[in-house]
């Protein structure tokens, strides 16, 4: 167990694994097809109107990896392991449904916290009730989106239909992550 | 105050409360996690980079109007299962998944079926998993979150069967 006042040691990511190829290559053959049916000037037509939205985009990121950072180095590591690790039941479920429905923001924060989460000690079953409640039951995209286009019933009831899947969706990944690896598997960060 | 500006100000404001809590724990820390931090920023841009700006070519090569036509008036389960596809394969952002499902419903869709597009575009819009989530996340965790969400839109469903319309 490291000392809570130590920093801890940097997790290492490789720069590039199978999925960022998988996507390269996606990206390519759909770069050639909208080349061959819309000339070049749809193809940077696409690209002009993408780099802004990235440029828009960049900011909020950073703030997410900032968040997402300054989360696993506060939170005690046995506590989560302890209310969100692979021993923590029906409740450690609970605590990440809860935990996503009020995250604040989008993707941006999501991802780089449950990141932050499974690196000091959440089990996959913890971490996908979270990401899994932030998606469907999360206020954000709900209020920004989903009752502007869907209307105000729709949204509640949509909701209220997902309110059980999140522990559902975490307790069927815990029963199937056991089974899958029934040895604690080695950290890897990229397959 | 538009939504945009509110999201970023949450965010920034919570970066500022964490940031304070690290601080107070020592300058050692608040200074590891800055740089832990940038430098988690500094390997996922480019992941980013290619997402954001690959992801207009492959919303461009499936155009809206295919996604709409999956979602008919075909009820029953089919229904649903063509519905948790249609989710699945939706390029774009949330305006572009919540217009789709409001057409559906206003052109005669099934209500389950909606839901079941609604939940399933939540859940595993491939556009949103390589934008976001495999970048900022273990490979492995996300092809296992997916595919362990996959029963839930039609779960989604079944109880929507069950309790009504809205």
């Amino acid at each position: 167990m490291d000392a809570e006042s130590e920093p801890r040691p940097g997790r290492t990511r490789k720069p590039i694994g199978w999925s960022t190829i998988i996507i390269a290559a996606l990206v390519a053959v759909s770069a050639a097809l909208v080349w061959r049916r819309d000339g070049t000037s749809g193809v940077l037509e696409i690209l002009t109107h993408d780099l802004s939205l990235f440029g828009g985009i960049l900011p909020r990121v950073l703030a997410g990896c900032l968040l997402g950072a300054f989360i696993s180095e506060i939170l005690p590591h046995e506590k989560v392991s302890r209310s969100l690790g692979p021993k923590s039941g029906l409740m450690g479920l609970l605590i990440g449904t809860a935990f996503g429905a009020i995250l604040p923001g989008g993707p941006f924060t999501a991802y780089p916290v449950a990141s932050a989460l499974l690196a000091v000690g959440a089990d996959f079953g913890a971490t996908i009730a979270m990401v899994v409640s932030w998606t469907l039951i999360g206020y954000g995209r709900a209020v920004a989106w989903e009752i502007p286009i869907m209307g105000t019933d729709f949204t509640l009831w949509r909701i209220v239909i997902s309110l059980p899947l999140p522990v559902l969706a975490g307790a069927l990944g815990r029963f199937v992550y056991v089974r899958l690896y029934p040895k604690p598997a080695a950290k890897d960060d990229e397959t | 105050m538009s939504a945009a500006l509110l999201i970023d100000i949450l965010l920034w404001g919570s970066v500022l409360g964490v940031g304070l809590i690290a601080f107070r724990r020592g300058p050692p820390v608040f200074k590891a996690s800055l740089r832990e931090g940038s430098m988690d920023f500094v390997n996922i841009v480019p992941r980013i980079a290619l997402g954001v700006i690959g992801s207009g070519y492959i919303a461009a090569i499936i155009p809206q109007e295919v996604i709409t036509g999956w979602l008919g008036p075909d009820s029953g389960w089919v229904g649903v299962a063509t519905a948790v596809v249609a989710g699945a394969a939706t390029p774009g952002g949330p305006v572009i998944g919540f217009s789709i499902g409001t057409v559906a419903l206003k052109s005669g869709g099934g209500v389950p079926q909606v839901v079941a597009y609604v939940v399933a575009w939540a859940l595993f819009a491939f556009q949103r998993v390589i934008l976001w989530e495999i970048p900022f996340m273990p490979a492995r965790f996300v092809w296992f979150r997916c595919a362990v969400s996959v029963p839930f839109p039609f779960v989604a469903a079944a109880i929507a069967m069950v309790i009504g319309k809205p």
